[in-house]
């Protein structure tokens, strides 16, 4: 205690050593300073360069590219570019957005919230689909096609008929459903004024038990990643607390089917094993299938994600992919008994639509021929 | 227990040398940590390219997130743009409509701030009860880093901007999903940074390099990454992320917007189901993290009942504005188990709710801005559950 008491002296004493020297030091702190008519750094953006940037629509329709489009175009143009996350009739592939339906779903336990269920304003669809939509290539719809997507999405909610023309002059005056559906953040006035009261510290509660288990249990292999798994322990068995502590200490405690890891075994790096010869090429390739990775998995584990996996693909029978909900023009390729081979894929890949009438692939193609020797290599090794 | 012959006998390493300088010019950690890492939950997401992993809270220890296992959220993948095809516009209701480089940024007068970035709906499954087990994945949607960068108010005084209290300024990312957002005037005049540094180095690509903006104690959504274009509008846009997204549907199917504000929350990082207790009886560090929106945090209570009785714990330092602070509980654990929570308060006096509190007020389908107060159930063995009490 003694030995105690002196440490602490003694760090009491440096402590207030560099207080004083922090005391009389000058704080030389101070914000970025500014300066009344700015520092002249930067040039003037040309009008071109603000028109092909500033491409945001206001709720008023503000900022709306001359053109138009209806439900009756749009059905064409979302089933070709937009239905294979979304789905035909815009009801939503795996876990992609379902963008139709769902009305008088938002008291419910699961509320759908679609465009026509949730969006408050028409404009936050044009806007979001012109620039970021579809995904993977985003910005190549032109406004007409735009027009026509939005007033499909509108008719797929039963908000418009076919025939109804979209255009940047009633726009920004169509009435969402659910344009009254929102408040401004309230929290202040409701949650603020309630739970700023000084905390109870003692016997706050006569006993407490635990009403709910962890649904999953997660492991957490050392590749990384995770895989949860579903815990069938029951809260049978297990303690209540009181003020005196828990009830029981149990003799054996239940465990958890898995005990999540903290210490995994580590497992020695794998080398990556770099191909001889090819391996530039395959790198290159690598990198132009980032245009097909929203869509197509390859390697190992590669699964159908909405296209199908592309393992073993030189050689494979067209449209053959396990569980793979192909188009009629793959399902007739397979039937034919059609192979895929290097000039078949490179004419697909060049213009996949011409190539493959009908296909459900939104992707427009490559347009570099090395960029389709590349990507050829890369499937070919990476998909063994 | 005889001798260790860890310390009798020679070891290799006490031997042989070891590797030189330069193995690996920009270092990883040791391999004995190679499980440090962020983990997504595959089923979460459609695809990886949309979709968020998580920070490994649980091994870490401080406030300081590093880069390299900082959480990720990206709506179209992560880019790589380099500094030299780096553009950024500022337009709209301004006098000078600018474009600048990546080194005009650079000459800005820039600040160094350490805050917290927070997915708004970090601990969002937690709505519907204790459903993933591991605090990595209750709360791991943070990271806290220290930001080098420029105020966006230095950027708007330049190009003569509107700066009238009813003007907004939306930003948007140069990736394909642009991730546009509208931020009130007053916030965009009062901490925001044009950030191109993090933790000393350049943002990683995944964290928005070159240029990310920093909206500190605001929603992660908000800190647009890539940042290519600011315009100062007389509205905010409504875009896609503040409408579809980012907003928080009530019981009764009304939804709050504009919810910008992440509230005082704390967690547990240790004892939890990733870091149980191996030591078994004696000395117990338990440990967390507690941070607030709205400033500092000022103390945090630690239960080991459930709730009943609280004690004050003992913050590592003096918190920062809108950054995460570390607590510890220096406890002596006698083997029976427990029911840990934490409970954080900020200068406001604001009190971290629990989730009964939460749910009485919001329902059960907000999604997002869930700051409720989290139970491990820790039981005789040291091994820690995510677990909801009455």
């Amino acid at each position: 205690a003694d030995r105690a008491a002196a440490l602490e002296l003694q760090i009491a004493k440096v402590q207030a050593a560099a207080k004083e020297r922090m005391a009389s030091a000058m704080n030389l702190t101070a914000p970025a300073p500014s300066v009344e008519d700015g520092f002249g750094i930067g040039r003037a953006a040309h009008p071109e360069e603000i028109a092909a940037w500033d491409v945001d629509v206001l709720p008023d329709g503000r900022g709306l590219p001359e053109g138009s489009g209806n439900a009756y175009d749009g059905e064409e143009i979302f089933a070709d570019r937009c239905a294979s996350c979304h789905g035909d009739f815009a009801e939503g592939v795996d876990n992609w957005p379902v963008l139709a339906g769902g009305f008088d779903t938002l008291a419910d336990e699961d509320p759908v919230k679609t465009v026509g269920s949730y969006w408050p304003y028409l404009s936050t669809a044009y806007d979001y689909i012109y620039r970021s939509m579809p995904f993977g290539e985003a910005g190549t719809l032109t406004p007409d096609e735009t027009y026509a997507i939005v007033a499909y999405i509108l008719y797929s909610n039963d908000l418009i008929d076919d025939d109804y023309e979209l255009s940047h002059e009633n726009l920004g005056q169509f009435e969402m459903y659910n344009k009254d559906g929102f408040v401004l953040d309230d929290r202040p006035e409701l949650e603020y004024a309630q739970w700023r009261a000084e905390p109870c510290m003692e016997n706050c509660k006569d006993e407490v038990e635990i009403t709910m288990r962890s649904v999953f249990l997660v492991e957490t292999p050392p590749e990384g990643g995770s895989n949860s798994v579903m815990n069938h322990a029951t809260t049978d068995g297990l303690p209540t607390f009181s003020a005196e502590g828990p009830s029981f200490i149990p003799a054996a405690a239940v465990k958890p089917q898995e005990e999540a890891s903290g210490e995994p075994d580590v497992e020695e790096p794998v080398a990556a094993v770099a191909a001889d010869g090819g391996g530039e090429l395959v790198a290159a390739g690598e990198k132009v299938f980032k245009k097909c990775k929203a869509c197509h998995q390859v390697g190992a584990g590669a699964t159908n994600k909405s296209g199908p996996q592309l393992n073993g693909l030189i050689g494979r029978t067209m449209g053959s992919a396990d569980g793979f909900n192909y188009s009629k023009v793959f399902t007739a390729a397979m039937e034919e008994d059609r192979v895929w081979d290097e000039a078949a894929l490179a004419e697909f890949l060049a213009r996949p639509k011409s190539y493959m009438k009908g296909t459900k692939m939104a992707f427009s193609g490559l347009k570099k021929d090395a960029d389709i020797v590349a990507i050829t290599e890369y499937l070919k090794s990476a998909g063994e | 227990q005889g001798p260790d012959p860890l310390i009798t006998e020679l070891q290799d390493w006490a031997s042989y040398t070891g590797v030189g300088v330069d193995e690996t010019p920009y270092g990883l950690p040791i391999s004995y940590e190679s499980h440090v890492v962020r983990r997504n939950v595959e089923w979460l997401t459609a695809s990886p390219i949309s979709s968020i992993n998580f920070t490994p809270i649980h091994a870490l220890d401080g406030t300081i997130t590093p880069q390299g296992c900082a959480f990720e959220r990206h709506h179209s993948g992560a880019i790589e743009l380099s500094k030299q095809d780096f553009r950024l516009m500022i337009n709209g209701l301004v006098e000078k409509p600018l474009v600048f480089t990546y080194e005009d940024i650079e000459r800005f007068p820039r600040e160094n701030h350490v805050y917290f970035c927070e997915c708004a709906a970090n601990t969002g499954m937690e709505w519907a009860g204790a459903q993933l087990n591991g605090v990595q994945f209750t709360h791991g949607m943070i990271h806290n880093m220290e930001y080098t960068g420029v105020p966006l108010r230095t950027l708007l005084q330049e190009a003569g901007a509107d700066i009238s209290p009813d003007k907004w300024v939306y930003v948007e990312g140069a990736d394909a999903s642009s991730n546009g957002r509208s931020i009130p005037m007053e916030k965009a005049l009062d901490d925001v940074l044009v950030a191109f540094k993090a933790n000393g180095e350049a943002l990683r690509m995944e964290h928005g390099y070159p240029v990310r903006l920093v909206v500190p104690g605001w929603e992660g959504n908000m800190w647009v990454k890539w940042l290519r274009r600011i315009e100062v509008v007389d509205r905010a846009v409504e875009s896609r992320e503040e409408t579809s997204k980012y907003t928080d549907v009530y019981e009764d199917g009304t939804a709050r917007k504009w919810t910008w504000v992440m509230d005082a929350k704390s967690v547990i990082t240790s004892p939890s189901p990733q870091m149980p207790i191996r030591h078994g009886r004696g000395p117990l560090v338990i440990s967390g993290l507690a941070w607030s929106g709205h400033g500092q945090i000022t103390r945090v209570d630690v239960s080991k009942d459930g709730g009943i009785t609280w004690e004050t714990a003992r913050l590592g330092k003096q918190g920062d504005t809108k950054a995460l602070t570390r607590f510890y509980l220096d406890t002596n654990w006698d083997g029976a188990p427990m029911l840990l929570q934490a409970r954080a308060m900020d200068e406001t006096g604001y009190v971290q709710p629990t989730k009964d509190q939460l749910r009485a007020q919001r329902g059960e389908n907000s999604v997002y801005h869930n700051n409720c107060i989290q139970t491990w159930y820790v039981n005789a063995e040291g091994v820690a559950e995510n677990v909801e009490v009455s």
